[in-house]
């Protein structure tokens, strides 16, 4: 473990600025006591300094600009470890300003440690208001997930992103995969995507699906699930994707084609959930996540589905992996995901698995699989 | 009816000076230019290639056969300054000029390459099917199904065992690897195929049974082709006309058999007496 940098208060912060010291994750708290004790005396408004702030919009403005291209920027270290949101902190940091509501969720959980201590730093430093409430919500930071509820023109969604290239799986060349980009040069992803169906029968890809952004650039969506991939697609609000480690963002601006690759005779598909509701609220429209009798909602990553389910011991069951939509099922059974709009039937992602067409479910394990054998290769 | 024409083509490695051109070739028994120390890999090569037609190019380790090829398969070399014209069936202009686009659609399309090096042209982690796949997706293909069905018919075509289709490429012999990038050069259904010395690493045996592949193959599908060799055997078993290069120069030119039987050149006599 590293040292404590945060002790010697922000004047190291900036020392540091090129060093890129990661910290460990809970040495957030300690940053935010110190905050705390001085109030905001010593740092500037939202934590960045205003150049850096700068620095971060230029790129997000440049990734508005091109689509799905990745943009470098000058990513500095936060009082986070890199890879636990550094890349989404800096972007919201950059963009948040006082009268905005800020949301950060994990997985689909506004209540996980990592999503407090994120949106405790942005409450005290850039003195926002903060909400669960996915539809109050000016500025939206997640990991993994994109809410059940429809964004709309007045939200951004900024994503951490722990991998830009979806390429990088195929080929670890950054400079050859630059060049690919250049060129639109995207033969060996549709070979990855090739033997993919050779060895499962059908495109196996459980989170991080490749998208081609209007038509031009391939890009990586962040790890949410297939489920999620196509509410990218001529959406409302604005996506910002954003990677503290690779200091790279990029963009989905609204209304912009975003298309899953996938073959003529083997489509995208989203994971389907036949026959189960959400234990909680009774929900069969949402992203679902298994979870144990004993584990809590909050506690499942997700990924883990389907062991269990023969062993009597344990009864398995299905919760809404987006918390904040489910509480507000809980309280109205029924209520759409368009809810707060004036339209209805907004398409927002896979329709009721009822209306649906009634696809078996696909195995959100597969990626575990796909990746070692991409990784031993 | 000419396919492709090429004249003045030219691969320098280095600065170049106005002296280079002068002061290299068989006649001065070198390919560096004494004043400037580039490399004169190929210059002042003239050649023409009719529709179905099989070109062999010969020459000793360093003659500049592989920057030859690699100017005709319109192979960007990033390392050398290049110069001459390559035109192509009716189509305008020069090929060497286009723009990437273009050269990705020829290159995916008319004119393929297989690549001295099975490194260059292969990825020996993707499965042996995967790579011949590669050129059809590259190419637009976007059934699974129409893709499956050409790997199939390809690896049966270049006899390449069917049930190894789906192994990774490095698991190959390396007979079976030159199958595989003959698979690929003809996947799009090509009119120009360019080898370039298509059983380096073979043992005898092997070599053999590429090749006669190979022959039959290029006569069935009448695919014009120029096939790069230093061994002799090899050009006058599949070339119909060769050319003979030395120190960067095309030296003499003309039928295969004329070549083999009635060598013009010194050089060429030498070459020919060495082998028989
Ligand atoms: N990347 C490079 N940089 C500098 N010189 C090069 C490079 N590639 C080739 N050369 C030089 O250019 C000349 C021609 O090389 P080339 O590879 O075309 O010959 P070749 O006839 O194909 O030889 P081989 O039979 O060994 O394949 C040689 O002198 C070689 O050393
Ligand atoms: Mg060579
Ligand atoms: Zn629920």
């Amino acid at each position: 473990m590293t040292e404590d940098i945060t002790e010697a208060g922000p004047a190291a912060v900036e020392d540091d600025r090129d060093g890129g010291t990661p910290v460990p994750t809970d040495s957030v708290s300690v940053a935010l006591d110190t905050v705390q004790g001085d109030g905001l005396a010593g740092y500037n408004y939202a934590y960045l300094d205003e150049h850096t702030k700068r620095e971060v919009r230029r790129a997000m403005l440049k990734a508005v600009a091109i689509p799905g291209h990745q943009v470098p920027y000058a990513s500095r270290p936060m009082p986070l470890a890199r890879g636990w949101g550094t890349g989404g902190i800096q972007a919201s940091l950059s963009i948040l300003g006082p009268d905005d509501r800020f949301k950060v969720i994990d997985q689909g959980a506004d209540e996980s440690v990592n999503a407090a201590n994120i949106r405790r730093l942005a409450e005290r430093t850039a003195a926002v208001e903060t909400t669960t409430d996915s539809t109050a919500a000016d500025v939206i930071q997640t990991r993994h997930r994109i809410p059940e509820e429809v964004l709309t023109d007045d939200q951004i969604l900024v994503l951490q992103v722990p991998i830009t290239d979806p390429l990088r799986k195929i080929d670890g060349s950054d400079a050859a995969n630059r060049r690919r980009h250049a060129h639109a040069n995207y033969g060996k992803m549709w070979v990855h995507l090739y033997e993919n169906v050779v060895e499962y029968g059908e495109i196996n890809i459980a989170a991080a699906y490749p998208v081609m952004v209007a038509g031009r650039y391939l890009m990586s969506p962040s790890p949410i699930p297939r489920w999620d991939t196509e509410k990218l697609d001529d959406a409302d609000h604005l996506s910002i994707l954003a990677a503290g480690r690779e200091a790279r963002i990029y963009a989905v601006p609204p209304h912009t084609d975003v298309d899953p690759l996938a073959f003529e005779d083997r489509e995208f598909t989203v994971e389907r959930f036949p026959d189960q509701a959400c234990h909680a609220c009774g929900s069969s429209d949402t992203f679902l996540v298994e979870v144990s009798e004993t584990a809590g909602p909050e506690a499942d990553d997700g990924t883990d589905d389907e062991s269990g389910t023969d062993d009597a011991a344990f009864e398995t069951r299905y919760a809404c992996n987006d918390t904040s939509f489910c509480a507000k099922r809980r309280e109205t059974p029924d209520l759409p995901k368009d809810h707060h709009l004036d339209r209805s039937g907004v398409d927002w992602g896979p329709a009721t698995p009822d209306h649906g067409d009634g696809e078996p479910r696909d195995d959100l394990d597969s990626e575990a699989g796909a990746s070692q054998r991409g990784d031993s290769t | 009816m000419t396919l492709l024409e090429a004249e003045g083509l030219r691969t320098v490695y280095g600065e170049g000076c106005s002296a280079c051109l002068d002061a290299t070739g068989p006649a001065e028994g070198t390919n560096q230019c004494p004043h400037c120390g580039s490399v004169v890999a190929c210059a002042e090569a003239d050649l023409s290639v009719a529709a179905g037609e099989v070109l062999g190019i010969v020459g000793e380790s360093g003659s500049g056969k592989s920057s030859l090829a690699e100017l005709l398969a319109l192979e960007h070399n990033p390392d050398a300054t290049t110069g001459g014209t390559v035109s192509y069936g009716d189509r305008p202009g020069n090929l060497l000029d286009v723009d990437y686009q273009t050269r990705h659609d020829l290159r995916t399309g008319e004119i393929a390459l297989v690549h001295q090096h099975i490194r260059d042209g292969l990825t020996l982690d993707f499965t042996g099917g995967g790579n011949v796949a590669e050129k059809l997706l590259s190419a637009g293909w976007r059934s699974y199904a129409d893709v499956r069905e050409r790997v199939e018919e390809l690896f049966a075509e270049t006899e390449i065992p069917l049930d190894r289709m789906d192994d990774p490429t490095h698991t190959y012999s390396g007979g079976m690897q030159r199958r595989v990038q003959i698979a690929r050069a003809l996947a799009t259904d090509p009119d120009l195929i360019v080898l370039d010395e298509p059983t380096t690493g073979l043992d005898v045996s092997i070599q053999a049974r590429v090749l006669d592949t190979f022959r039959r193959v290029q006569r069935e599908e009448g695919v014009a082709a120029i096939v790069v060799s230093h061994d002799l055997g090899v050009v006058r078993l599949l070339a119909d006309r060769t050319l003979v290069m030395r120190h960067g120069r095309v030296v003499e030119s003309g039928l295969t058999d004329r070549i083999m039987e009635d060598p013009h050149h010194n050089y060429t006599q030498t070459l020919i007496n060495s082998v028989l």
